[in-house]
């Protein structure tokens, strides 16, 4: 038995057979050949064959993790196509006379090194690219055919790290966990592990080598920890584990479909919170009546660029349509403080918390908000969409929107293109907005209360740092009061009231809500069953 | 031949996809298009060398168009630079 140390990028437990991912490239060999032009032919023939995996690859990307995610796949088809990288392939058969796989490993480690030693941190980032194109083209050369991986029975994943195409290719009906030496909390495995909700840890010191597939191992999310082959206690242990967890989510199985409603007939809704489009998966599964929150922030983080209107309306499009018809409560861009993306080139801030962030840079940067909005107001057309905008502080800022938005309006009317106004409401997250919110419940639809930034503002603590946890306290009067008040004060103006911080999972605390009368919790998926539960364990009177 | 200045908005550069889509246009043309900036230059029919270059935001580059066809692919390019870049 041994135990390995990681981090954990998603919590969970699993126990299986071992399925070590290596790569072709380290079995290449180098030998001397007497036919350069039937060499450069194959080459020809594998790129081609390479070119059509990776169109493929890009249909399959596209349907499972999107258009952002998919995009790489185009730019590995244009890099095979490179004139340089072609003829320097073809030149070190000619000149070398060698064989086609072993030039083009060298090829692929020239053009890598090249990427890789520029100043610039997006393009350091292309060498993987450049690698895992020359692995590609190498596999089909030895041979290996389209290397879609399958297994008998669902197997643990164990890699030095997954590039982009394996991740894809990966039957994810066939995995149980993952757990890699390198890659990063937002890496591939990582946000792959999230979108599949299976344990997965990444900086596992693994020696690969002396690793066997099909050895027994357990992958542990809560402890952070690999277990290779387990010794009869541990296995049995941890097969306990996974039954306790797996009997859990059943007990809650049952409550699908059922109605939130307190023993004495009070009904409230349950939403659920998401970040992407995929998530939407896990909310039909959790049965929650729509979605309370939609970080919109996914379409942003991780790439290069703002993303386009189209990107932003099929994705928005996607969302209202599998929802079918159940409110889908999008907010827009709250980037800045912990959310950082360099494209928006936003600069270092004393105060990032109270910094430029979400609504400001939307109101100062009007280009940015726009397109966000165009985007929402055409896919409104498609479903039960709701826009919320983040950090409102005054009735200015919700007129200023206003004014935004019916310029919008007016394009899209004026270009023929269709669009619905929908419901717009204001995450209360300030005090200043709770001081206010009986104006603001009169320009405004709804209102859905960030408890975890209300909280940091009102107590004056910091999230990020650690030190303070002791003076933390999520149920503070404050906080309580505040919320009675953003209650009394929406409901005399017909503006109903949610709460999608933290706190709204807080089960301890929602007969409290509904005694209050809030209108609606949103909470992550997983925990929507928990809370009709206890709901419907509650009683007001 | 025919040339212009190019003075790159776009808050990543010329980045990976952009490159690309640069490639495909380039290539539509008879022409031989470069791209030069500063001591650096390079083909626009090749995505690699352009990616090299590591042109980036504010960055100012010449491109210069020398072809039968260059002066339509000179407008066609200028037209591309400031639609994508």
């Amino acid at each position: 038995m041994e135990i390995l140390k990681g981090k954990s990028v998603y919590k969970g437990i699993a126990m299986g057979k071992v399925c070590v991912l290596k790569n072709h490239s380290d079995s290449v060999k180098r030998y001397h050949i007497d036919d350069v032009e039937a060499e450069i032919l194959r080459v020809n023939e594998a790129k081609e064959e390479a070119i059509n995996q990776l169109m493929q690859l890009y249909e399959k990307a596209l349907k499972e993790v999107g258009e952002a995610h998919a995009a790489i796949f185009e730019v590995h088809q244009m890099m095979l196509e490179d004139d340089d990288y072609t003829e320097a392939i073809e030149n070190t058969i000619r000149t070398q006379k060698i064989n086609a796989e072993y030039a083009t490993l060298t090829t692929g480690e020239n053009f890598s090194q090249m990427f890789a030693s520029m100043d610039d941190d997006y393009m350091k980032a292309r060498a993987a690219d450049v690698k895992d194109v020359s692995d590609r083209l190498v596999s089909v050369l030895s041979g290996a055919g389209n290397d879609t991986m399958t297994y008998d029975e669902p197997v643990i994943i164990i890699a030095d790290d997954l590039t982009p195409s394996e991740t894809v290719q990966l039957d994810k009906e066939k995995i149980l966990a993952f757990a890699t030496v390198h890659g990063s909390t937002n890496s591939h495995t990582a946000i792959l592990a999230r979108m599949m909700n299976i344990p997965a840890l990444i900086g596992v010191p693994f020696d690969l080598d002396s690793i066997e597939n099909g050895i027994i191992a357990v992958v542990d999310g809560f402890n952070s920890e690999v277990i290779l082959n387990p010794v009869k206690e541990v296995q049995e242990k941890t097969a306990k584990a996974i039954r306790e967890e797996k009997e859990k989510l059943q007990l809650l199985q049952s409550l699908k479909g059922k109605e939130n409603i307190t023993l004495d007939g009070r009904k409230i809704d349950v939403y659920a919170n998401i970040g992407s489009v995929s998530d939407v998966a896990y909310v039909l599964e959790n049965d929650a009546g729509g979605i309370g929150l939609f970080r919109s922030e996914f379409l942003y983080l991780g790439r290069e660029d703002f993303p386009t209107e189209e990107e932003q309306f099929s994705a928005y499009k996607q969302v209202a349509e599998m929802m079918a018809g159940k409110k889908v409560i999008i907010r827009t861009l709250d980037i800045g403080a912990d959310k950082q993306v360099d494209y928006f080139n936003l600069g270092k801030e004393d105060n990032p918390a109270l910094g430029y962030r979400a609504i400001r840079i939307c109101l100062k940067q009007p280009d940015i908000f726009k397109t966000q909005l165009r985007a929402l107001l055409r896919a409104s057309v498609y479903g039960n969409i709701s826009i919320m905008y983040p950090m409102i502080i005054s009735v200015e800022e919700v007129l200023a929107i206003k004014e935004i938005v019916e310029g919008v309006r007016q394009e899209l009317e004026k270009d023929g293109i269709p669009y619905r106004i929908p419901e717009q409401g204001i995450m209360i997250e300030t005090p200043a907005a709770v001081m206010i919110s009986d104006e603001l419940a009169q320009v405004v639809d709804f209102f859905s209360v960030g408890t975890n930034d209300l909280t940091q503002y009102t107590l004056a603590l910091d999230r990020q740092n650690d030190k303070l946890d002791d003076f933390y306290n999520p149920h503070h009067k404050a906080i309580l009061r505040m919320l009675e008040m953003i209650v009394k004060n929406a409901h005399a103006h017909n503006t109903w009231v949610g709460i999608c911080g933290e706190l709204g999972a807080d089960i301890t605390l929602t007969e409290e809500f509904i005694r209050m009368g809030i209108d609606e919790l949103s909470v992550s998926p997983s925990m929507v069953l928990k809370v009709r539960k206890k709901i419907r364990e509650t009683k007001i009177q | 031949m025919k040339k212009f200045e190019y003075t790159i908005k776009d808050a990543v550069g010329i980045h990976a996809r952009p490159a690309g889509l640069l490639v495909k246009e380039a290539k539509k043309y008879e022409s031989k298009i470069v791209i030069e900036k500063g001591e650096k230059k390079a083909e626009a029919t090749k995505l690699m060398a352009i990616m090299a270059m590591g042109v980036k935001c504010n960055d100012t580059v010449t491109v210069t168009v020398e072809g039968s066809d260059e002066d339509v692919a000179v407008g066609q390019m200028e037209a591309f630079f400031n639609e994508n870049l």
